[in-house]
């Protein structure tokens, strides 16, 4: 029996996951999936506890993260494209003219 | 029935903004001065016509309350105008004067850079005075009184671009603002002091009413009268402010005529007699009054023997002179030292004029000859007198009549003031002696100046004496009718024992007979007496002149020899009894140093430091903390996860 507990975890792993890829990896493409792999186990436990509830609001908020975020790849692979084109490079090593 | 009052202060202010704003565009040197003397003249004229009505009629006071100006409480305070025969005399001499000043002006000023800013401020100063004349309380006065003050401040620094010049006009400005200062505090104890006795006002006619619930010769009244006078010492002159006079003579000569002699630096005495119900009130004031009056004609005149620049001569003649007005407001003779104050208004003015003419006449001989040579140096004149008649005659007329030689002006005036001196209930001999020594030394140095200007050898340079002018009718017409009334001005106040009526004395009796009269005020004496001190005082004048004679024009070489026999004597008055660094030392150099302690103890070390410590804290901090930025994402990525996990934790636990 698969209980919302499951999904729980399976959440938390994948958030991890998600979180350890964004702060090791170095390629901002692959960060930027990390990012979409941390905003969906945060959809999973939403339609989770949703179901478990019974109230249909986490699945509603759902579509607004799926919303947001699918903007937010169009800006970010946009500011990514720019980036390139100015220092043939994704490598966030690269992204430091933002300092003192 | 006098409503067309307010129209005298009105027709100056429009030459003021007529010539300040439009002057600079209009260019046109008689356009500007014309419609400066003009307006002056219309105002000439109005005044001429309410003081005749004002003659013809039998109530001597009249309020004209324009506006309302301060409402609170029981309090009311008018835009509001006051004639009344004092004032009805100062506007005849500021109008009547003034207009002259101002059509000399036309010719003197003639080429100047700025001449419309010239009659602009000449306007200026005519409706400020004019409104402290007029002024029906003292408020009013008070904003002529500081108007004057500040057109004197524009007029002697005319010529801005000079350092001297403008030095002069901060040291006026400043020790006059010494003066008003003392005015305020007299003003707002005076209305305290009313104000507790239940009557809230500042309006001269009502202050007259009420002056009697004061105590006579209490405390609250010296203090009250006292402050005036320390106004009043600061804009006429009087010791202990009077040095800020003689510097003033750095402006144009129609300036120094107009306001240094004529009629601005005799507020203060008009002022005291505006108020004469109160200083009669006071006895231990008038007393300072008439000393200090009596010393300063008299330290002054001795500092005129030794000057040789034309116009400080007479500008400590001007300082003397108004020291003889103090002195007749000090016994209590109001209505001689007003009489003065119009005779002197007549003469001095005509001697600055004519000294202007000179200057006129030598700076132009100098300019056609390329010299440099100081025109106002006398040392440098002599023999002028054919060269310029009518500046010649008309000055030698002023100067016989401001040595007190009978039959003109001046003797009728002063030898009141010197017998009201001695004989006054509020006299004393030793004051007669003070003013009488003054008029001996004012007959010598007076005479002193026309000798060694008009008579004698011309000591020109002599590239340049053969093309000194007369000057042009619009200088030699104002000194001819100053002159003229310099000669019979006196008559309207002979004295009774010389056969007058004194009409100047009955004409201004309603506006001081009753505090003379309640105080009494009043000069007593037999007709012998009178009759000898004024023998005295004319043998005197005449002495004075006669020694003046010998020393200059019978044997020139007498005064080099006076000088070198009493060389340290001459030192201390030719450097005017060194008051100037006196003052420098005691006043004006503490001041420096306890500004540049200000500046560098407070202002840069404790002001400043602050202001830049709060800049070097957040300098410092912002220093430290921008190694945080380092650019590199994983490191805010870092730094926001801890965040997230601090505030999840925080929360949980």
């Amino acid at each position: 029996m698969i209980t919302v507990n499951h999904y729980m975890l399976l959440s938390a792993i994948l958030f991890s996951i998600g979180t350890f890829g964004v702060l090791t990896r170095k390629n901002a493409i692959v960060i930027f999936m990390c990012i979409e792999v941390m905003l969906n186990s945060v959809n999973l436990t939403f339609i989770a506890v949703s179901r478990h509830v019974g109230n249909m609001d986490g699945q509603i908020f759902v579509f607004f993260v799926m919303t947001v975020a699918a903007a937010e790849a169009a800006v970010g692979l946009a500011l990514m494209i720019a980036f390139f084109r100015n220092s043939d490079s994704i490598d966030v090593d690269d992204f430091n003219m933002l300092k003192w | 029935m006098y409503s067309n009052l307010w129209l005298i202060p009105f027709f100056p202010l429009v030459g003021a903004i007529f010539n300040g704003l439009f002057g600079k565009k209009i260019k046109n040197e008689a356009a500007i001065g014309g419609i400066a003397t003009g307006l002056m003249f219309l105002s000439f004229l109005v005044a001429t016509q309410n003081l005749f009505k004002l003659i013809g009629d039998t109530e001597k006071v009249h309020e004209l309350v324009m506006a309302s100006w301060i409402n609170v409480g029981n309090f009311q305070l008018n835009w509001e105008f006051l004639l009344d025969p004092l004032s009805a005399v100062m506007i005849m001499v500021v109008t009547g004067v003034g207009t002259l000043i101002h059509l000399y002006s036309i010719g003197y000023m003639h080429g100047e850079e700025g001449y419309y800013r010239f009659f602009s401020y000449m306007n200026l100063f005519a409706f400020a005075m004019l409104m402290l004349v007029l002024g029906g309380n003292a408020l009013v006065m008070f904003i002529g009184w500081e108007g004057v003050g500040l057109c004197s401040y524009l007029l002697i620094g005319y010529y801005y671009e000079k350092k001297s010049a403008s030095t002069a006009a901060n040291k006026a400005f400043i020790v006059n603002r010494v003066g008003d200062f003392g005015f305020l505090c007299g003003l707002l104890t005076l209305f305290w002091a009313l104000a507790d006795k239940g009557v809230w006002t500042l309006n001269f006619v009502k202050i007259a009413e009420s002056g009697h619930l004061l105590e006579s010769g209490g405390l609250l009244i010296t203090v009250v009268t006292l402050c005036f006078f320390l106004g009043a010492t600061g804009k006429s002159a009087q010791i202990p402010l009077f040095t800020w006079l003689p510097d003033a003579m750095e402006g144009p000569t129609p300036v120094s005529a107009l306001i240094h002699a004529a009629t601005m630096v005799t507020a203060g005495v008009y002022m005291i007699a505006r108020m004469n119900g109160l200083f009669a009130m006071a006895p231990a004031t008038m007393m300072t009054i008439a000393i200090v009056g009596g010393l300063t004609a008299f330290f002054a005149a001795t500092i005129g023997l030794a000057q040789n620049d034309i116009k400080r001569v007479l500008a400590y003649s001007t300082v003397s002179q108004l020291g003889y007005m103090f002195l007749a407001m000090g016994v209590g003779a109001f209505s001689a030292g007003i009489f003065h104050l119009m005779t002197h208004a007549f003469f001095k003015a005509c001697l600055f004029l004519g000294s202007g003419s000179v200057i006129h006449g030598l700076h132009h001989a100098y300019h056609h000859a390329h010299l440099h040579d100081d025109p106002q140096d006398m040392r440098n004149m002599g023999g002028l007198r054919k060269k310029m008649p009518i500046t010649f005659i008309t000055f030698l007329v002023s100067t016989i009549a401001i040595s007190g030689i009978p039959l003109f002006s001046g003797f009728f005036s002063k030898d009141e003031i010197l017998w009201w001196s001695f004989g006054s209930t509020r006299g004393h001999w030793m004051l007669w002696v003070l003013g009488a020594a003054a008029a001996g030394m004012t007959a010598f140095y007076m005479f002193r100046l026309v000798f060694m200007t008009f008579f004698g050898e011309q000591k020109t340079a002599a590239r340049a004496k053969d093309h000194i002018p007369e000057s042009p009718f619009t200088i030699t017409i104002p000194l001819m009718v100053l002159g003229f009334f310099a000669v019979v001005g006196g008559y309207i106040g002979v004295p009774k024992i010389l056969g007058g009526v004194n009409r100047f004395d009955a004409f201004l009796a309603p506006v001081f007979e009753q505090a003379q009269h309640l105080n009494e005020i009043h000069a007593h004496g037999t007709h012998a007496t009178e009759y000898t001190l004024m023998a005295i005082s004319v043998a005197i004048a005449i002495v004075g002149i006669f020694t003046a004679w010998v020393m200059y024009i019978k044997n020139p070489e007498l005064p080099g020899q006076f000088v070198a026999k009493f060389a340290s004597a001459h030192k201390v008055i030719f450097n005017k009894w060194y008051i100037d660094e006196l003052y420098d030392f005691l006043f004006v150099n503490p001041c420096k140093k306890i500004g540049t302690f200000l500046w560098r103890g407070i202002d840069v070390k404790i002001v400043d430091g602050v202001v830049n410590g709060c800049a070097w804290v957040v300098k410092g901090i912002g220093t430290g903390l921008r190694y945080t930025q380092s650019g590199y994402l994983y490191n805010y990525a870092v730094a926001m996860v801890i965040g997230a996990v601090v505030i999840v934790g925080y929360f949980i636990f």
